[in-house]
This record gives C-alpha cells, sequence and structure tokens, in this order.
C-alpha cells in the first residue's frame, strides 16, 4: 500500500483529499489527514463577526464531518517532517511514514513578533479579527466605543485575506455611520506600503474609496513597536501613530515546524515551483495554499484554483506520467465596500487586477472593481459554496485558470 | 513596457521606473539610479543592494525588509537611515527589481 499523507485539515487539505480519494484506488492508497483539532474554521466570516453580522459559532463546524470515508483524520501537532526518512513525526512521538507528502498547514498571526503587542492592552485597545477569539473581543470593545481614534493596521507583508483590513476599514465607516456617531470616530488605515492600492489599474478605480469615505491613510509606516501606555504606535523611522483603539494584522508566518524542519524561508513559508507546486527542497513533497511561498496572495480562491490543478497534477504522477497542468497564481476575491455592495478581483501571477465582468464574459454576473449589490450577494452566499461545494471536493463549473475574456485589457499601461 | 535612458542607456523600465530586465543592470547604472533619488552610495549601500542583486537571482522576488534582515543581516533600522521613508522601494528600485506590491 501507498501512503498519502496531507498535513493541515483546513481549505486546501480538506478539498483535495476529497477529491483524491475517489480517484487513488483504495487497494492501492491510503490517505491520511492530519492537524490539531477538530474544528474547521471558515475564516472569511471573521470579518462580520466585530459588526454583530455573523455571532461567532457561525464560524466553525467539525472538520470531521467534511472529510470523506476511506480517508483517516489523525488528531496531533505536528513536531518534524523527516523528507529523508519520508516520515512526520508528531509531538506525542507517533510517526506517520508516507510516500507523498502534502504540506497544507497555513499561515497564522503573531502579535508575539510586534514588540508591545504582547501587553495587557493586547484585547482592550488593542484587537486583530484574525482570530475567532480577537474578533469576538473586538465585537465588544467596538459596542463599547464611544468616539476617538481608530487605527487599522498592517505589520508587514504577506498576510492572509490581503483585502480583509481595507475591507475591515470600509464596514467600520459604515458601521458607525449606522450607529450615528461616524463624525465622532476618526478612521486611519496604515499600511507598510506605498499606497491602499498598489497595483495601477486597481488604483486607479479604487483611489477614490478611502477619501470618499474620509478614512485617512499613512503609508510606507513600518511599525518597529508599540507603545502600550501611550497607546501609539512608533515606526523604525520614527513615526508616532496614536490610537484609541487599534486594529491590527500581526506579522503572519507559516507553522513553526516548517523551520524545525528545514524547509522554509524566514517567515516559515515553503518554496516550491510556481506551476507545479512541488517542493523545491524535495520531489516528493507538494505544497498547498497559504503555507507555500508564491507570489500570489494567501487566500482561499488560490487553495482553490491550485487544488484543482494539483489533484490533475497528482493523478498524473503516480501514474507514471509527466505533471502538464500548470498553476498560474489565479485568485479572485470579494472586497466588502459596506451599505450591501462589494467589489471585486480576479488576477494571476501575471495580470493584474482589471475592470470587466466574472465569471461570463460580458454578463458577469459579477463585476470586476465595480462595486455593486451583486458582488455583495456573491459574498455571503459564499458560505454556503464554501461548506457545500468547495470543502466537499465537488466539481465546480468555474475555470483554474484566470480568463483575459470579460477584461478590459486595454487599460494596461494606460 | 517603456524605456528610458539612463546613464547614456536605453533601459526597460515600468511606469514608475523600476528596471524590469534583469540583465540590463549594472554598478554604473545604479548609482544613476542612486542620484535620481538623491542617495549617494556608500560601501554599506553596496553591501545591501548586492544582496538584493544576489537573492532576487536565487529567488525570482525582489527580498522584503525583513528578509533582507533576517537573512542578509542588515538591520531595520539602518535600512530606514540609508534609505531614508521609503527603504524596500528605493533599494529594489537602485538594485534594478521590481517593485515591492501587494495583492490591488
Amino acid at each position: 500500500m501507498k501512503k498519502l499523507l496531507v498535513l493541515g485539515a483546513g481549505t486546501a487539505g480538506t478539498m483535495v483529499v476529497n477529491k483524491l480519494r475517489p480517484r487513488l484506488a483504495e487497494d492501492e492508497w491510503t490517505i491520511t489527514i492530519v492537524d490539531r483539532d477538530d474544528v474547521h474554521h471558515y475564516q472569511p466570516g471573521y470579518l462580520f463577526v466585530p459588526f454583530g453580522e455573523y455571532r461567532p459559532d457561525e464560524t466553525t463546524r467539525p472538520r470531521r464531518r467534511f472529510i470523506t470515508n476511506g480517508v483517516d483524520l489523525v488528531l496531533g501537532e505536528i513536531d518534524r517532517v523527516e523528507p529523508e526518512r519520508h516520515r512526520v513525526v508528531l509531538t506525542d512521538g507517533a510517526e506517520l511514514g508516507y510516500d507523498k507528502l502534502v504540506l497544507a498547514t497555513g499561515t497564522s498571526p503573531r502579535p508575539e513578533e510586534t514588540p508591545g503587542f504582547d501587553s495587557d492592552e493586547w484585547g482592550r485597545s488593542i484587537h486583530t479579527f484574525y482570530t475567532l477569539e480577537g474578533a469576538t473581543a473586538l465585537r465588544r470593545a467596538l459596542e463599547r466605543f464611544d468616539g476617538g481614534r481608530l487605527v487599522v493596521h498592517i505589520v508587514d507583508y504577506p498576510f492572509k485575506c490581503p483585502v480583509a483590513p481595507l475591507e475591515f476599514a470600509f464596514l467600520a465607516d459604515a458601521y458607525f455611520t449606522r450607529r450615528g456617531m461616524r463624525d465622532r470616530v476618526e478612521l486611519v488605515y496604515v499600511t507598510p506600503l506605498d499606497g491602499a492600492f498598489t497595483k495601477p489599474v486597481a488604483s486607479r478605480h479604487l483611489g477614490g474609496l478611502l477619501e470618499e469615505r474620509k478614512i485617512g491613510v499613512e503609508t510606507d509606516f513600518y511599525v518597529e513597536q508599540v507603545d502600550p501606555e501611550t497607546k501609539t504606535l512608533i515606526s523604525y523611522d520614527e513615526r508616532e501613530i496614536p490610537f484609541d483603539l487599534l486594529v491590527t494584522v500581526p506579522l503572519n508566518m507559516g507553522a513553526d515546524f516548517v523551520a524545525r524542519s528545514g524547509l522554509g524561508n524566514e517567515l516559515n513559508y515553503i518554496p516550491v515551483d510556481h506551476h507545479t507546486l512541488v517542493s523545491t527542497h524535495d520531489d516528493d513533497i507538494f505544497v498547498l495554499g497559504d503555507a507555500a511561498d508564491l507570489p500570489t496572495s494567501k487566500a482561499g480562491s488560490v487553495a482553490h484554483f491550485q487544488g484543482e490543478v494539483f489533484v490533475e497534477n497528482f493523478i498524473r504522477h503516480v501514474e507514471g506520467l509527466d505533471m502538464v497542468e500548470r498553476f498560474d497564481g489565479h485568485a479572485n476575491c470579494f472586497i466588502e465596500t459596506g451599505n450591501g455592495k462589494a467589489l471585486l478581483i480576479d488576477f494571476n501571477y501575471e495580470v493584474e487586477p482589471l475592470p470587466g465582468k466574472y465569471p461570463l464574459p460580458g454578463i458577469g454576473p459579477f463585476s470586476l472593481l465595480e462595486e455593486t449589490e451583486m458582488n455583495h450577494w456573491g459574498k455571503l452566499l459564499f458560505r454556503w459554496f464554501y461548506w457545500n461545494v468547495l470543502l466537499p471536493g465537488k466539481d465546480v463549473p468555474l475555470p483554474s485558470a484566470m480568463s483575459l475574456l470579460g477584461k478590459k485589457t486595454e487599460e494596461v499601461g494606460a | 513596457m517603456t524605456t528610458a535612458t539612463i546613464a547614456g542607456r536605453e533601459i526597460h523600465v515600468d511606469a514608475e521606473g523600476f528596471l524590469t530586465e534583469y540583465d540590463e543592470w549594472d554598478e554604473e547604472l545604479a548609482k544613476q539610479l542612486a542620484q535620481n533619488i538623491g542617495i549617494d552610495l556608500t560601501d554599506r549601500h553596496w553591501e545591501i543592494i548586492r544582496f538584493l542583486r544576489a537573492d532576487y537571482r536565487e529567488n525570482g522576488e525582489t527580498p522584503t525588509l525583513r528578509r533582507v534582515s533576517a537573512v542578509g543581516g542588515f538591520p531595520t533600522k539602518e535600512l530606514f537611515q540609508l534609505f531614508p521613508k521609503k527603504p524596500a522601494k528605493k533599494m529594489a528600485y537602485i538594485a534594478g527589481l521590481p517593485k515591492p506590491k501587494g495583492c490591488v
């Protein structure tokens, strides 16, 4: 019997074991998937928790329920991968051997990496919505907030769901307007990049969104520390940004076992071939989702498109054929802009977000780089789609490669 | 794709003047690029630029500030002193590498 071992039962891992099980003969391949607990988080839902739009318990379900029969779920903490011995060791000493290994262990926020976050103010005036616990605490903080300076802040790139802090700023604007207190709240968006939007066409279309909502922007702000006493963010070049309420995106890093196994870069992301997702370190290791060091977004849509490419390639690979499918970096993301509207962006390694229609050229129903109610409904319906179609590994009638049809390509370099 | 004449040569650049062809860069050009943004290159600047060039050649990505500090060993504080205000962008510009970007 051959063994396929998948580390991480999140979006990428769950989806690919469900797609592979029916296609790998049960008398030839065992499939085992490992995670630390039995709770699957619908992470896109975290954004809506602080504003009271989702209850915290609406974002989680048991992992086991989404893993198909014929796949073993092992609960345990990963200590290390030993590629030369083709085995994975768990922290309780258990050893799992493999013929092929898939690493889909994601990325997680690390507030402790920024001096000052690790203080009494964490959970009081300093918050994040990147964990369910954090999003729930932030909901209470927003309810109690009676005005002042709310700073939305990004420690560093890359981080998962890179549009989420922007969405948070838009939704906060709508939330305080709804509560009739927008005039008592100063909203500031702080980024280490040179703008809230950095791609030329998207900047041209979306550049005005922050200004229209009177959301201030501080660019090139690379935080060195936060002073919890004075409630001030301090950058490496000694600029200071005071806050009453800070909503930060902490440094994101891949799993610690990646470093212990010598497989990752300085942020524990695993270098891979950009098109086949094979580890550059070892031909028997594939890397999917946020865990991979790739020049595209860390997002569920990427995991989905990668998963489709990976599954086709993996079936060919185990039959001794060449891996002919190539992942193109395809990502798409809805961006909530508040008041029942949203934007949609669609891009890949080569092509920046462009205006147009998606998925059907000229028809949509979704509009790219444009605020519409339909996009907002798409974002809300996506939760149903995630649990009922995506995770179970059902066929999705969307091509995994990005398409230029329906996009206004003439805007590039215009 | 546009071109610009830098140090008397035709060079491929993007809309913001970042080089788009790794091999069109040389040290002569770097001096001119640095001058364009008001930086006098010291030995320490050169060490950093050479690290960026080598790292890009190996990985195909412009290294982040965090990588320049964690892997290259140049303290972040110093990067802000040598390339004031926008070190990631300025280092990439002088080293002839693509500008660091977000997704939108």
